[in-house]
């Protein structure tokens, strides 16, 4: 464990200073005498895993909730007895939930001045509205078209309007809520030029993730939380995204590669000169009986097009795949399951899992035919022998199989997802970013998983936007950008380091 | 005018739509294009239109209503029994009662929907029958013959020329049009009501007053039915308790075929009374070409299918070769 180091230089004026930060939830110390101040203008980042009290401390600052007595809270060098929301924001403090909260069916302009609407009645003033988001937008030094619907913009240019907007009501300190979460790396690095321009006039802006290998090249300090305790304030020159994962979670990750050599097992799934526009091209890649092959990239890079295409989901334009040494061309999912591929979707909550119904359910849902009997209804005890196999051979902690899969967590619904496609008995299987949503603690298990899969003579690809995750957890790592596998790495012969300049340069 | 193109794009199809039905009717009967045919398929859809901008303003808060046509029918009993028993009023006491009566009704169902936090197409089907049973069982749906002379003497506004009179009716239709602009496109209030259709938590976050909006939306829509409703008994000069019942679909259809969208954000007061007047077009000239009033039902279903599809589908994409982008989300 690495321990906290002091920060040198403190900056001259302070934008916000809280200290001993404590808030009780019922029994729950969810923040434990946390300090942390943001010097006017400073890129800062706060870390830490789902839980670690990053969004208490957002709101305590924002005045949504307040903190035990002996608080102190400094709003740019005033001290503050008890923030509210209409203070916080009075004072210059703007949130931008990673949701944004605009709306869509408005235009630009509105969302921008929109707070210059909330209230009693009055008259609608377009005029000035329409200068209100102009001069808004000339601080940011971006254009955008102010009458165009905000549906009509891409993320990128959703999140620049709910800046714009936090600047019209006079925004000194900005907090972005995992801000990059959905940005392609253009987009990214669009907003980091923004973020830029914002900090050279004095508005601060702390990003909120656990994934900051994208932002710390343009933030001064790092923030870790833990436990709703604050581990430390660290220079963000020279820090590194698995540096920053130890303080995060506290755990020295058992760092050792798994990577290891199938010889030449089987080819399983073999793709040449792979092309659909606009998404990926010329995709050339194997996968073996076994075979764990990691495949990173930036959101955007196409890999979850790609997916789709193997998948059955989608069409190439030209190029083939072969699977166990046969030409397919899918025209529905169902043909790609039929065939032995199975496909873990990187949204589990809308389209991997059915939320409201059961567990039982939901394991079974892939296996409705093997499950039923002659006369095509369902077996009641060819199901329950099916759920309790997948439930023991996962180790999927629940309460009654009956019990909706939304009450588990991030961690039991994916391994719920696994179970349900290893009862198709696949060939191949596509993990698509299977540890989104699963706290760090819990992905050993899910990693395990994967292995135990693979040794039972599965071909699994897995996709990942984590450097780590590739590195630790597959035998071949292909990187992907721009819609190209770019280059192929063994992990044993290449430092994570390395692989992090190369996929995050 | 070209940004009220590019986004009143609906709107401008609609217009399109109307206009050729028109040219084509124009020739196919002579009789569509007299004053007489026109000043009547206005008076006659004034009613519809009235309600359909008061339907309109909950559509864009996100909610729906489907008891508003009972709940002019209650508001419009009322009236008359409250009217006889002042003695016979005028029409100012006769727009106060309605208005009155149609906005209590449309608080109860924002009490429920908002204090209860019931979805409102469950509160108001709910309401819908609670309020018709109540009104038929009190009334034993005995009808009001007897009103007031002012309430039923026809008062021509303009005219169209020979045998073209435009009643009051039209010109309430035209309060109710303008009043309902001004309502949701220049006040803050009206700003508000969209942001909350389009992005509920948003607006809440933005410190909304979520309640009180919802409060005014359903309130709207019942001032508009009691104002439909006292508007609707000049045209009938009758108060029948159950007269209205099965209109609220066909003004829902309507409204929702002018361009609001089911889920909120989205709607405007020509759209309603563009689609408002696309179904009394086909009706009207389905029934001067003399087809059996038999299929008007299936033909306006049909036309209303058509146009939503129409608008749902991208004519652009599918020009250019379909390369939209499949499993592409729009977020939020």
């Amino acid at each position: 464990m690495t321990e906290p180091s002091p920060r040198p230089s403190i900056p001259a004026s302070e934008a916000i200073r809280f200290e001993h930060v404590s808030v009780r939830f019922g029994g729950v110390l969810a923040l434990d005498d946390v300090s942390f101040s943001v010097g006017q203008g400073e890129v800062h980042c706060l870390a830490g895993e789902n839980g670690s009290g990053k969004s208490t401390l957002i709101k305590v600052i924002a005045g949504v909730y307040q903190a035990l007595p002996g608080v102190r809270t400094d709003y740019f060098g005033e001290s503050v007895a008890a923030p509210t929301p209409q203070l916080a924001r009075r004072k210059g403090v703007a949130v931008i939930w990673q949701d944004l909260a605009l709306f869509p069916e408005m235009t630009v302009a509105e969302n921008i001045a929109f707070d210059g609407l909330v209230g009693g009645l009055r008259l609608v003033n377009y005029h000035a509205i329409r200068e209100t988001a102009r001069a808004a937008l000339a601080k940011l030094g971006v254009e955008l078209d102010l009458s165009a619907p905000l549906k009509s913009l891409p993320i990128s240019g959703r999140q620049l309007v709910a800046i714009a907007r936090a600047l019209a009501s006079d925004a000194k300190l900005v907090f972005m809520d995992e801000p990059t979460a959905s940005l392609t790396q253009t987009e990214t690095d669009r907003l980091l030029s923004v973020v830029r321009t914002l900090s050279s006039t004095g508005v601060a802006v702390v990003f909120v993730s656990h994934r900051l290998a994208e932002v710390l090249d343009v933030s001064s300090r790092v923030t870790v939380l833990r436990d709703g305790r604050l581990v430390g304030v660290f220079d963000a020159e020279g820090m590194t995204q698995s540096r920053l994962t130890e303080l995060m979670t506290g755990k020295q990750f058992d760092h050792a590669v798994t990577a290891r050599d199938v010889g030449d097992a089987p080819i399983v799934l073999e793709t040449s000169g792979l092309t659909r526009q606009g998404e990926y091209s010329d995709v050339n890649l194997t996968v073996r009986a076994g075979e764990v092959v990691g495949l990173i990239g930036l959101i955007g890079a196409g890999r979850t097009e790609l997916a789709h295409t193997l998948f059955g989901m989608s069409r190439a334009n030209s190029g083939s795949v072969q699977l166990s040494g046969s030409a397919v061309a899918f025209t529905s999912n169902r043909e790609a399951i039929a065939a032995g591929i199975g496909y873990v979707s990187e949204d589990r909550l809308a389209l991997g899992l059915v939320q409201p119904q059961s567990i039982a359910d939901n394991i079974v849902v892939t296996t409705l035919k093997q499950i039923s009997d002659a006369d095509g209804l369902i077996s009641v005890a060819k199901k329950s022998a099916a759920v309790a196999k997948g439930i023991g051979e996962f180790a999927i902690k629940i309460g009654q199989p009956g019990d909706a899969v939304s009450t588990l967590s991030g961690g039991n619904q994916q391994r719920v997802v696994l179970a349900k496609w290893l009862a198709t008995a696949p060939k191949l299987l596509i993990l698509d970013c299977p540890t989104v949503g699963v706290d760090v603690g819990a992905r050993d298990g899910i990693y395990k998983i994967v292995r135990g899969l693979a040794e039972r003579g599965i071909a699994i690809l897995m996709i990942s936007d984590e450097v780590h995750e590739v590195y630790f957890h597959s035998d071949r790592i292909l990187h992907m950008a721009g819609g190209r596998i770019v280059a192929e790495y063994d992990p044993r012969r290449i430092s994570i380091a390395e692989l992090e300049r190369a996929v995050y340069a | 005018m070209r940004d009220y193109l590019r986004t009143h794009e609906g709107e401008m199809r609609l217009v399109v739509v109307l206009a050729a039905l028109t040219i084509y009717l124009s020739f196919a009967s002579p009789i569509f294009l007299s004053a007489g045919n026109l000043a009547s398929l206005l008076n006659n859809n004034s009613v519809n239109v009235i309600w359909a901008v008061g339907l309109l303003v909950v559509l864009i808060a996100g909610g729906i209503d489907i008891s508003f046509a009972v709940g002019a029918s209650v508001a419009q009993y009322l009236t008359a029994l409250a009217l006889i028993s002042i003695g016979g009023g005028n029409w100012i006491f006769g727009l106060v009662f309605a208005s009155i009566f149609g906005i209590a009704i449309g608080c109860i169902n924002a009490a429920l929907i908002a204090g209860f936090r019931i979805i409102s197409i469950v509160v108001t089907i709910a309401t819908f029958n609670a309020l018709f049973g109540l009104l038929m069982f009190t009334t034993s749906g005995k009808s009001i013959y007897d009103l007031p002379d002012w309430w039923t003497d026809r008062i021509a506004v303009a005219s169209l020329g020979s045998g073209g009179a435009l009643t009051l009716p039209v010109a309430g239709m035209v309060a109710a049009m303008a009043a309902t602009w001004f309502l949701i496109s220049r006040t803050t209030i009206g700003r508000q009501i969209y942001a909350f259709g389009d992005n509920p938590e948003g607006a809440r976050r933005a410190g909304v007053a979520t309640v009180k909006i919802q409060f005014i939306a359903y309130g709207w829509t019942g001032l508009m039915a009691g104002i439909g409703g006292l508007m609707q008994v000049n045209l009938a000069q009758e108060v029948v308790p159950n007269a209205l019942i099965g209109r609220e679909l066909d003004v829902l259809a309507a409204v929702v075929l002018g361009g609001a969208r089911l889920g909120g954000g989205r709607g405007s007061v020509l759209g309603c009374f563009l689609g408002v007047m696309l179904v009394a077009i086909v009706q009207n000239g389905l029934n001067l070409l003399g087809v059996s009033p038999y299929a008007f039902k299936m033909l306006i279903g049909l036309t209303i299918l058509a146009a939503i599809s129409l608008s749902n589908f991208d004519l652009g994409a599918l020009l250019t070769g379909g390369s939209r982008r499949r499993g592409h989300v729009d977020n939020h």
